[in-house]
Formats: C-alpha cells, structure tokens, sequence
C-alpha cells in the first residue's frame, strides 16, 4: 500500500514526487511510456517564463511565478543546466507598443522583478541579430531557459534516490475507490494508495473521468520545433519573443542551455492527443520566422513537436471531486515554470484531504549532475578513466559521449531502458550524425547492461523497434 | 614530440603513414577511435575495390588490409580506440582512450584523415512523425555487414548516393524488398557502374526528382509519401504517392567531418567542407596536411590512396625541412566546375589537378584559362557530378601566372 501514487512522469508528476520524498511517504509514479518525460515535458520551449505573461490573479500567474522563483535552487541541487539569459518581447508597430505596455503593467501586478520596456538602439545594442523593422522590446531579466526532460528525469531520479518508486509502461486503465485507499490497474497489474494525483498530462481528462470526474477537458494544440546547430546558438542570447496578437503568441528564437539554437512553436489545435507530425505548413511558418534576421535553417539538425494541454477553463485545473484524488489538469504553458509550485499546491491539497506530512531527517535533495565527467578537470577525468576504463572509451563522436557516461545513464534512477533514453540523458546520438555512428554500439551497452537481447532495443518503448532480426532469417 | 601523427586509421591515414615511411620518417603515430584499422573500408564487403590502384576487383576488408598488412610488417605505431579531441595551430593534438586516459602529444607534422559522416535526416526537415525504422545507409551498412542483424524487411531510400546504391543492393539480396530509390537531382549523386550493377541488375526502380515529404508511423515506420519535384526542386503535391515501409534508408550526402581542422584555425572550402590544400595537400597551417574523405568526398578509393600518398611523401619532406614553395597560383573555378584540389600550387611541377562537376554534362570541353588566354583544353564526352575527373597540370604552365581558371564549356 503506497501513501501516494502519482500518475504521469512528466515534470508535473516528477516535481511533485520530488517534493514529496522529503516527507516520510511511500511514493509511486505510474508513466506508461517507456521512459519518463515522454508528454509535454519532453518537446517544449524550455523557458523559464518571467510570469508577464498569464492574467494577473490566474492560477497560472501565481504558479508560474513562485515556480520560477523556486527554479534556480531546484536546478542547482538537481545539477540541472539553467540559464538566466533574460527575455525580450519584440514589438514592431503601434499595436506592439500597446500591447507591450500591458505586459508591463500586468507583469507588475503579478510580481515580477525588474521589467522594463526598452527603445530600438538598447534593442539592438542588446541582441545585434535582431530584425531591423523591431522598435522597442519588453524586457524581462529574470526570464531563464532550462532542457525540460532533463529536469524531467533529475526530479525524478531525485525522488527515487530518497525512496520514491517509478512503474513505467504503466497506463492506468481501471482506478476503483475502496474504503480509505484506492486500486488503480494498468491491463497487467494493480497498485493500491491511499492518496492518487492525476498528472496524466494530455490524458489528464481521460484519468480524470475513470473516477467520474467530468469536470474539465483537455485538448492538444500541437508546437513544431526547429532545432539549430550549435554553431548558431549564438545568434541571439535572449529568448526573443513576437508581441502577441489576437493570432496568438507567435514563434520565438532562443538559445537553449546546450548552446543551440530553437525556432518555435507553431500553434495549431487538433483532436489526436498523440498526434506530434510535423509539417510542411508548420515549418513553412517557422521560416517565416522574422523578429531575427537571417537565421540559418540549413543548419537544421532536427525537428520535433510537442502538444501542449489546453484545458477547458483557460487556467491550470488544480481540482478534487472526491476525497484522496487530485487531479491537476490544463497544465499548458508556463507548465513546466511552475511545477515546483504546481507541486506545493497539490500537497497543501493534500494535507487538507489529511495527509500527513513528517520531513524525512535522511532526505538528500541533491543528485550528481548528468554531465559531472564532461565538466571534470583533465586530471579528474583521468583519474575517473585510471579507475574505469569505460570513461576513456568514446562511444558517441560528435557530442564526445564516453562508454562509461552511457552505462552511468542506464543504472541511474531513472535508468534508461531505450535508445531515446540514452539520448536525453547523454546527448549520445543527438549531434551533427544523429547517432548514424555510434547507435549500434550503444545498442550493444544497452543489451549488455540490461541483459536483454540485442533485437529487442527500441528506439523508444513500445513497437519502436530498431532491427526486425538476423540477416538470412528473412531468405 | 612525434615528427607525424596522423589522425585516422582508414584507407588514407594508412597510405600516408606507409608513404612518410618509404620517404624515411619512422617516429609516426597514427591515432584511431575506431577498435581496428581499416575505416570505413571495414563495413564494405562488396568488390570493386582496387581496379586502379591494383587491377584487381577487391572487396573493402581486402583493399584495407593490403595496407593493414604493410603498416603491421614495418612496425608503425597505432592506437585503436583513441579519439582525438582537440588539435591546435601549434600541432598539439589531446585525444583520449581507456589506457591513456586524455593525453597530449606534441607533432612536428600532422596529417587529418579522419573522413565523413553521413548527412542524417533532420537536416532535410522532412515532415511527419518520428519513429524507428530511419537509418542513413551507411548505419544500416554496418548493421547488415558488421553486427549481423537486419534494419527491415521493406525499403525505401532516398538519396542515390553510392552507400545508398550498394545497400540497395545489399538488402536485397538479404532478403529485403526495396521498393524505389528516390533522388531529388534530375541526376544520381553515384557511380554509373553502382546504379547498372546495383539497381538494374536487381529491377530497382530509381526515381529522379523525387523526394520524400512525408514520414508515417508512430512506433515503426510504417510509410513515406513520395513526390516529384519541379525544376527548383520543390514538391509537387499532385504526384504525391503514398509507399508503405518499414525502414527508410538516407544516402544525401557525406560531410567531411573537419571539426577537429576547425580547432586548429585551418582554413576551410565551403564548396568541399574540406580544408583549402596546396599540391602537397598541406593546409593553411603549414606542417598540417590532409588526405581522402576529410579533405573531399572520393567515390573511388584508389584516389584516396593515391592522395594520401602524396600527403604522406610531402609531410616527410616538411619534416626533413625540404619543403620549399617558390610560385603561389590559386586555381579558380566557373561554378560549373564545383571545385578543384588542389586549390592552391606553391610548387612549380607537374600536377594531376583534381575537380567535379556540377551537373551532368555532354561534349564538354575543360579548359585552363590564364586571364582570357586559354593554355591547355582536353575534351570529354560526359562528365557527372557522382565522378570526380582529373587533368594533368604542366609545370611551364605554372610560369609568372598568379591565378588559373578551369572553366567547363559545351561543344
Ligand atoms: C509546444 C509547447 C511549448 C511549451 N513551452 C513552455 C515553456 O517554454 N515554458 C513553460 O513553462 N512551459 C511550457 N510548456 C508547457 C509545459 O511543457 C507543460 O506545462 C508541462 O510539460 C506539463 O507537464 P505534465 O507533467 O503535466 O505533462 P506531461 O509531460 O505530458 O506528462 C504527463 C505524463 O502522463 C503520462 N500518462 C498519461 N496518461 C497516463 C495513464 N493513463 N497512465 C499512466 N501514465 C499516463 C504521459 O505518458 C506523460 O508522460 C510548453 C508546452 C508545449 C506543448
């Protein structure tokens, strides 16, 4: 019996159990992916949002800024890269100006430090590359950039070092209520808890109507991505923003904490909440991109597209309709701003259905960092590499990936169990080959560490096969 | 300090280590990050390997060893499985591997031979999902020949670059249906002899100015959507035709992998990705030198040894301090002509020039032209993008000229 099952491993799930493991609690996170952060929090933006944004009084303007107030320190006991480049919100005509004055005024309002609005020469004296037509800009200095699935994972590895337990491929498909506790069932087994958070993300909806629930609905908006070489990371510092129109919030150009260069999202809503195509349309718009000149998408290494969860009522959906269930719904952006206070709250909710809540004195709330050997001295590396001949083993070229990194990555909580898995934790495959090198020879780690065979690696979970079998099998 | 280190184990670094030999030089080390010698050659076990150089029909593993041989019977120090990682102006080369750990070696001459990657798939920004079944050729060439296993059962590729060509098929004859080869150009990126032996022979329909643009399946791919392009390459979505599959392979292109010549400052063709080299192959630092696939992408290894060979001999000579250069005449090119290596002859004698064209042309004639002047023309009757050419440089015509022009004309 379990104190508390979350559902989902996204940075919702993951942040909450996060938290929760401080506390003296047995926690279970239920992900039916493969791995964790495989929702939204895998294909985002990144940014850390200065909270201008969200309607003064709204739920999501209160959580997203004491979420980004909490971010630095989690990143930093997390060893999670976090970079306070600082944001711009480009304006172009009168109508810009206007609305700028009111991102001004409503960040004020919703507490955020240090906003100012800036004329076209500190614009350009600011970020040189940016486009000529551009007339003033809302800036932002506390606006910050974070990888989200790598502090997806970190939150939850963290959770796990203090105790906390991780089911993946996992989909909750039954969830009864007994007296006191609750039995929730994927097709092949079931878990009992006295308390249940629904952090399902796209799917919040769906779990959230096994218990009855039809209080709110969830419906994916897709966000296509270019993503730029590293060469052309530094093309702007800032996260630059379009001032947004009754069209929307437009695309932005930023740098991202591993020093490429991201073009998105698009916006678009659709009804399949596993639909992440991209598209000719939607790359279309990327180029079109216009507040940077001259971004150079012959540089492209990848493309991807995230779906964000746009909920029924306009605001994060933080609701209980029965006692011992919360379900946390809606949570589009500045999502991944706010976890940390989407968390808080869900656990005074918590405390408020009666769980009780006793710090843990053996609680550790920090995990070595993912890239502690790339960042090591050459003398530490070499001792590493005297100690463990696996770290003087370069498996991945391009992003300088060594054996000894990808094992680490597959016996750290959370371990990766797939090719995609290695990917986020190590940027093996993720450089200028994109893993045309190095793949077999991580599937031969893989195979090795996990002590499956060969055949049986994924790409990611599922049917994501990489090989159909053994040549001459097929003659 | 080392007199040559030569970074790359393949066809070219072997070639060049075995001729900085012969030139006297025995304190060479070659550094490799792969865990043997032979390079990409490993994985080729096709034949056709050798025809120039030996007048044989030799499969890659073959080819390779006929050096591996020499560099085992004179003794040449290598490391396997030691990645370099950074190379400076002043030849000092880091690398790393598991005895070692990171290591600096300081180098009198340095010779690049680290050949290409593949260009993978999210430079071409092709629409849809993203699932398992994508491999450039190359990956799925190692796979099949070298880990046994089969990438899929039903294929399309795109790209009719020469990898792509032989593993059509490869996968055939393992079994696999290939279904089409697309190629985005009016033309095929490979060589006539792979598209004759590798396509027609085994009734594979190569399909010009088509691409892909669309990808289908979630987990595994399950289709692409194909379409002809117009003459500015974009799609026409009226001939759009959906093809079910399970494995897509890429064969668009290899990019000198010249991050490490980036470290050093060396100056760089953005026509070629390869360094910018005199008739030595030396590059812009001098006592660096660079051969085969880093320098240009071959389509035939025999020339690669043969440019290796010459790295290797003239780094000899720079480290015996008997390189000398007396003339500077940069050769210059008309765009229908891609480009030349050398780019640059600092020597006055004889040169084999290398080049390639831009586009399949009939009846041409090359010509070297010094200002209006033309000094030297030689006719061909076909001349292909997937082939690289050559023509032979006199010395007297190297005489007072600063700039040479090699222009392409139809006849
Ligand atoms: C295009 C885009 C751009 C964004 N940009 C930003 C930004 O710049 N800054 C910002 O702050 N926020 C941004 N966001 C928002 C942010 O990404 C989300 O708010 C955040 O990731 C939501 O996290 P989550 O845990 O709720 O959802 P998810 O990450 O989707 O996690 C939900 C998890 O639940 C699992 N699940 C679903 N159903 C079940 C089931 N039945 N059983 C078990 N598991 C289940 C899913 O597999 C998934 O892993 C963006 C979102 C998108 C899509």
């Amino acid at each position: 019996m379990y104190d508390v099952v979350i559902i989902g491993a996204g940075v919702v799930g993951g942040m909450l159990a996060r938290t929760l493991s401080a506390y003296d609690l047995k926690i279970c996170i239920l992900e039916k992916e493969n791995d964790v952060a495989m929702g939204a929090s895998k294909a985002n933006s990144g940014i850390v949002h200065a909270g201008f944004d969200a309607k003064e009084n709204s739920l999501k303007a209160k959580l997203n800024v004491r979420g980004a107030e909490l971010m630095p320190q989690i990143a930093e006991e997390l060893g999670v890269k976090y970079k306070n480049n600082g944001s711009l919100v480009v304006g172009f005509n009168d109508e810009d100006v206007k609305t700028i004055k009111e991102l001004y005024d409503r960040g004020c309002k919703n507490g955020v430090r240090r906003l100012r609005i800036i004329d076209q020469d500190e614009l350009h004296e600011l970020e040189p590359n940016i486009s000529d037509k551009a007339i003033c800009a809302l800036h932002a200095p506390t606006g910050a950039i974070i990888c989200p699935y790598e502090l997806t994972i970190a939150a939850i590895g963290n959770a796990m070092d203090n105790g906390a337990e991780l089911k993946l491929n996992f989909e909750v498909k039954k969830i009864q209520e007994h007296d006191g506790y609750w039995e929730i069932a994927s097709d092949k087994d079931t878990v009992m808890s006295h308390y249940v958070v629904n952090a399902a993300g796209q799917y919040s909806d769906a779990v959230a109507k096994i218990i009855g629930d039809n209080s709110f609905t969830v419906h994916p908006r897709k966000g296509e991505y270019i993503l730029l070489d590293k060469e052309c990371g530094g093309l702007v510092s800032h996260t630059v923003f379009r001032t947004p129109t009754a069209m929307g919030k437009g695309i932005l150009v930023s740098p991202t904490v591993d020093g490429n260069l991201l073009v998105g999202p698009t916006s678009e809503d659709i009804s399949d909440k596993d639909e992440t195509s991209t598209t000719i349309e939607g790359f279309r718009k990327l180029f079109d991109a216009d507040t940077v000149k001259n971004i150079p998408f012959n540089k492209t290494i990848t493309s991807f597209c995230g779906l964000r969860s746009v909920g029924s009522t306009g605001d994060f959906i933080i609701s209980s309709i029965k006692r011992g269930f919360i379900s946390a719904g809606g949570i589009e952006s500045p999502g991944l701003s706010a976890s940390p206070a989407i968390a808080e709250e869900i656990i005074d909710m918590l405390g408020v259905h009666g769980l009780v809540l006793c710090k843990k004195n053996d609680y550790n709330p920090y995990r070595r960092t993912a890239h502690w050997f790339r960042e090591a001295s050459v003398a530490a590396k070499n001792a590493t590499i005297a100690q463990n001949h696996a770290y003087g083993r370069v498996i991945c070229r391009c992003e300088t990936v060594t054996e000894g990194e990808i094992i680490e990555a597959i016996h750290t909580n959370p371990g990766a169990r797939d090719l995609d898995g290695i990917k986020r934790r190590t940027r093996a495959q993720m450089g200028r080959c994109q893993g045309g090198f190095c793949m077999p020879a991580i599937m031969r780690i893989l195979s090795r560490e996990l002590d499956i065979p060969y055949e049986s690696i994924s790409k990611s979970g599922g049917g994501s096969d990489v090989i159909c079998g053994r040549t001459k099998e097929t003659l | 300090m080392t007199d040559l280190v030569i970074i790359g184990g393949g066809p070219a670094g072997m070639s060049a280590a075995l001729a900085a030999y012969e030139s006297g030089i025995r304190d060479i080390l070659i550094l490799e990050r792969d865990a043997a010698l032979g390079g990409i050659l490993q994985q080729c076990i096709h034949n056709g390997f050798g025809l120039h150089k030996f007048g044989q029909e030799l499969t890659g593993p073959e080819y390779a060893w006929k050096y591996e041989k020499r560099v085992h019977e004179l003794g040449i120090p290598y490391k396997l499985n030691t990645m370099v990682l950074d190379i400076t102006y002043n030849k000092v080369i880091t690398a790393t591997n598991a005895e070692d750990g990171m290591f600096e070696i300081k180098a009198k001459a340095i010779i690049l031979a680290m050949g290409c990657r593949e260009r993978p798939k999210g430079a071409l920004n092709i629409a849809g999902t993203r699932p398992a079944g994508i491999y450039s050729a190359g990956t799925a060439q190692k796979l099949v020949n070298i880990e046994g296993y089969m990438p899929g059962k039903n294929v399309v590729i795109l790209g009719s670059g020469d990898i792509g060509l032989i593993m059509a098929r490869r996968m055939t004859l393992e079994g696999a249906k290939v279904q089409a080869v697309c190629e985005l150009m009016p033309y095929s990126g490979g060589l006539a002899r792979n598209i004759e032996q590798c396509l027609n022979d085994f009734n594979i329909p190569l399909k010009l100015s088509h691409t892909v643009i669309e990808i289908h399946g979630k987990e595994r791919l399950s289709g692409v959507t194909i379409a002809k392009v117009d003459d500015r390459r974009k799609p026409i979505m009226s001939t759009a035709e959906y093809i079910p599959c399970d494995t897509l392979l890429l064969s668009v292109g290899l990019i000198p992998e010249n991050e490490l010549s980036k470290s050093a400052d060396i100056e760089l063709s953005s026509v070629t990705g390869g360094a910018v080299v005199d008739q030595d192959r030396q590059t812009s630092v001098s006592g660096i030198f660079a051969c085969g696939n880093v320098l240009h992408v071959h389509d035939l290894v025999d020339f690669v040894s043969d440019e290796a060979e010459i790295a290797g001999k003239c780094a000899a000579e720079y480290i015996n301090g008997e390189k000398c250069s007396n003339i500077s005449v940069n050769l210059k090119t008309d765009g229908r002509i891609r480009y030349t290596v050398p780019q640059r002859i600092t020597q006055k004698k004889d040169i084999t020039v290398y080049f390639r064209v831009s586009d399949v042309f009939r009846n041409v004639r090359i010509n070297i032209k010094n200002g209006d002047k033309t000094v030297f023309s030689k006719k061909k009757n076909k001349v292909a993008p997937g082939e690289m050419e050559s023509i032979q440089l006199k010395a007297e015509l190297l005489d007072g000229v600063s700039e040479l022009n090699l222009e392409l004309e139809e006849v």
